[in-house]
């Protein structure tokens, strides 16, 4: 019996021996973990998809030019990548109990994300109005080069879309004095999620279809 | 450090607040069992109407004209018909039942409490989840109502069959579109419930409930969300991308120069086979999400009525990680047929053989402890003991299927068919009917009855065995899957005395049915009231009242001290300790 208390002494300091989450994190923060770790998934499976297709087509076009496709194309990875720090700001803000200054980052966050979508869409608005590439055809005869570019950037800008909702709300929340600093940083995790998936994106989608 | 907070929430008091929109998980749970009680009558009823057709193709049935007047001219069923009544049978058995009721039926009524929580991390989330899958199934019936009916592609839908349109048979244009955004949506509501079931798990357990004093049952729920959460992302995709190329004109999935119907289908490009990867690395984990908690409810089902401790507690905790982690990597046996390279099909084919052994580690350990036990046989252990059986017989013809040389040959006949269903259908029914009998009492606080439970066990038992191992005869013998019927066929008709025989064993088996669903409406009336643990079992469950209050527990966290099956301890007063006693 002395020995059967002593490793329950143990056992009830480790971490994962219950009453307490094991990772020191809110359910909430790890949830949003959990949805990362799906939704990567889900990005990975068409960006293999855009692979597998890619390598099984010979000649798969390479119609970026550097002036004006690849800076366009930059000028919206810079908006985009701003906004991941000005939301490192916010959660900094936040965690301060500066809500007045979380608000004005949070609302800079949106404004980049905000205007990565712009740009985004009138490079689409380029693409299928004056290059002809739509979802099903383009001038190179490779129609999937157009299908994986729209479905690949369209999922990830429905992202971004979301995203700027989803800082709406918090902001709002914020300026109600609603939320508190981990629903900030939960914020903030989906967002940087997003940024990092462009990150994959930009390379593969853009860079690899530069002309050279 | 303070425990960690739980929703509180009081009672809710209106009507829909309390059944409809309810945030209770236990509300949910049940939400879910009858979601998949309605599914799979629904299901069963089109196997019924398949097995009917296959053996009297000629038989003039009026009702059949009256439901499908194009699919049924003159209340003969049309093959198409027949393909679309096989798609949403799998498709709802599958998704609907096999997904539904052991995870988000049993899970959401059970895990918190056995865990010592009062309700999910997320409860809304947990109602959302339910409502979406709802409506996942509502989308999916709507196939059966939209011009052309349901479609045709079978539970897996392929490519270019699922992607060209219209043009590839009726069911083909409105009704896959409908199937398409039902599994998407579909998709959306196991996320939710992925998230939930592992947040819950991994935060809300209660002081003492360390990872190594879960029920198995809860072991194999986190191992299922898991799989769920990892395996439905992909199959989004897959969605998605197959949903473009129906609506948006893309090719993805549709090579160049098809031709279907006399037409000349306008893609190029596209890879059929890009969609096996992606749906068989959902649909492999998808096999185990249907298995595993069946796996759980056995494990702790054959500890309790055999008054003894689980044989291997730890090697069984490492067993479901072992199945887990490996679904992921044996996709690739669904797809020999598919002129994949031969040295992709070994890779795929040893790691198949692989599984083989935490399965088998599984099932030493079940025999293991019923070895010398004082075995009760209640209908929930005859039916658990009844999930090991088929279990091990569907599981002995996966070693054959695993080879890619024989299932060259297996692979299109009813050899297939005999396997899947037996271990992945009714293997995981039958740990669903076990969890049934075992965990009524608690739901409900009555008892089922047990007269009636064991006729039902029996008839279903040897029912099943009657519709399932004649497939794997007609199966060598080379009959093929997917026809609607075998009359052009001369080798056939010897095998056709046997095909009657599982239609006849087929209505036997569903008649049966009929007691179960008696049993389970008369015992919510009339069954004899239940006291809190009425199989003296050790799990936090069995701790509280039945029904369980609204928070489970009262207002106060449990304190476990003990594993999870400390039956027949030497020395200890009585036969079984529970998680709660003192140390």
């Amino acid at each position: 019996m002395e020995f059967m208390s002593e490793t329950q002494t143990i056992a009830s300091d480790s971490l994962w021996s219950g009453g307490r989450s094991p990772y020191l994190v809110g359910s909430k923060k790890f949830g949003m973990w959990l949805f990362i770790a799906s939704d990567a998934l889900t990005f990975s499976a068409l960006l293999v998809a855009y692979t597998y297709l890619r390598i099984s087509t010979p000649d798969w076009p390479t119609p970026f030019h550097f002036s004006p496709s690849i800076i366009f194309s930059s000028v919206m990875t810079f908006c985009l990548l701003s906004s991941s720090l000005t939301m490192v700001m916010a959660v900094h803000a936040m965690h301060h109990k500066n809500r007045k200054g979380t608000i004005a980052w949070i609302l800079a966050t949106m404004v980049g994300g905000a205007l990565f979508v712009i740009l985004h869409l009138s490079e689409w608005m380029t693409l299928i109005n004056h290059e002809h590439v739509t979802p099903f055809s383009n001038e190179w005869g490779v129609p999937l080069f157009g299908a994986t570019f729209f479905a690949i950037t369209g999922l990830h800008m429905t992202h971004v879309v979301i995203g700027v909702i989803y800082l709406g709300i918090v902001c709002t929340g914020i300026a109600r004095g609603k939320f508190k600093y981990e629903d900030v940083e939960v914020c903030g995790l989906y967002w940087h999620f997003v940024d990092l998936v462009w990150m994959f994106v930009f390379p593969l989608v853009y860079l690899m279809s530069a002309k050279i | 450090m303070s425990s960690p907070s739980v929703h509180a929430h009081q009672a809710p008091t209106g009507f829909i607040r309390k059944y409809i929109f309810s945030l209770d998980h236990k509300v949910i749970g049940l939400q879910y069992y009858f979601l998949a009680l309605f599914s799979v009558f629904l299901g069963m009823a089109l196997s019924l109407l398949m097995r009917w057709h296959m053996v009297f193709p000629d038989m003039k049935i009026a009702f059949f004209e009256k439901l499908w007047p194009a699919g049924a001219p003159g209340g003969v069923m049309t093959p198409e018909l027949y393909l679309s009544l096989m798609t949403m049978h799998g498709t709802i058995m599958v998704f609907f039942v096999l997904t539904t009721a052991p995870q988000s039926g049993f899970g959401n009524y059970f895990l918190p409490i056995q865990i010592g929580a009062e309700d999910m991390a997320f409860p809304v989330l947990n109602m959302l989840s339910f409502w979406t899958t709802f409506l996942a199934l509502v989308v999916m019936v709507m196939a059966f109502f939209v011009e052309g009916g349901a479609p045709l592609g079978g539970w897996t839908a392929y490519p270019p069959l699922s992607a060209v349109g219209a043009v590839a048979g009726p069911g083909q244009g409105a009704g896959q579109t409908l199937w398409v955004v039902s599994i998407a949506i579909f998709c959306g509501a196991s996320l939710m419930g992925a998230i939930n079931f592992i947040a819950t798990t991994i935060d809300l357990r209660a002081p003492g409930m360390s990872l190594m004093r879960l029920p198995l049952t809860c072991w194999t729920w986190l191992i299922t969300a898991i799989l769920g959460l990892l395996g439905f992302a992909v199959l989004l995709s897959a969605g998605i991308l197959l949903l473009l190329d129906r609506t948006a004109g893309t090719s993805f999935f549709i090579p160049g120069g098809l031709v279907f119907s006399d037409q000349i289908i306008n893609h190029k490009g596209g890879s059929p086979l890009l969609y096996q990867h992606l749906f068989w690395f959902f649909g492999h984990p998808e096999v185990y999400i249907a298995i595993l908690p069946g796996m759980g409810v056995a494990s702790q089902l054959l500890s309790t009525f055999s008054r003894k401790p689980i044989f291997g507690y730890r090697a069984m905790v490492y067993a479901i990680i072992g199945i887990g982690l490996m679904g992921f990597v044996v996709w690739g046996h669904h797809m020999f047929m598919s002129g994949m390279s031969p040295y992709s099909a070994m890779a795929f084919s040893v790691l198949t053989m692989c599984i083989g052994v935490p399965s088998a580690i599984k099932t030493f350990n079940w025999i293991g402890t019923l070895w010398g036990g004082k075995i009760r046989f209640t209908t929930a252990m005859l039916f658990a003991l009844g999930f090991v059986s088929l279990f091990v017989s569907g599981g002995i013809s996966g070693i054959f299927l695993g080879q890619p040389a024989l299932d060259l040959y297996f692979h299109d006949t009813y050899f297939v068919v005999g396997h899947f269903h037996m271990i992945m259908g009714v293997a995981a029914i039958f740990g669903m009917f076990a969890g049934t009998f075992y965990w009524f009492p608690k739901m409900f606080g009555r008892m089922m009855h047990e007269g009636m439970g064991k006729l039902h066990f029996y008839l279903t038992f040897i029912g099943v065995y009657c519709i399932f191992t004649p497939m794997h005869f007609v199966g060598v013998a080379g009959n093929p899957r997917r026809y609607a019927d075998f009359k052009e066929f001369e080798f056939m008709q010897n095998l056709m005395p046997l095909h009657v025989f599982m239609t006849w064993a087929a209505v036997a088996t569903a008649v049966a049915q009929i007691i179960f669903v008696i049993n389970l409406v008369w015992s919510m009336k009339s069954g004899a009231k239940a006291p809190d643990n009425p199989w003296e079992s050790t799990t936090l469950e069995w701790s509280i009242p039945s029904p369980p209050p609204f928070d489970n527990f009262g207002g106060k966290h449990p304190i476990v001290n003990h594993g999870p099956y400390e039956y027949g301890v030497p020395g200890a007063p009585k036969d079984h300790i529970m998680q709660t006693d003192p140390a």
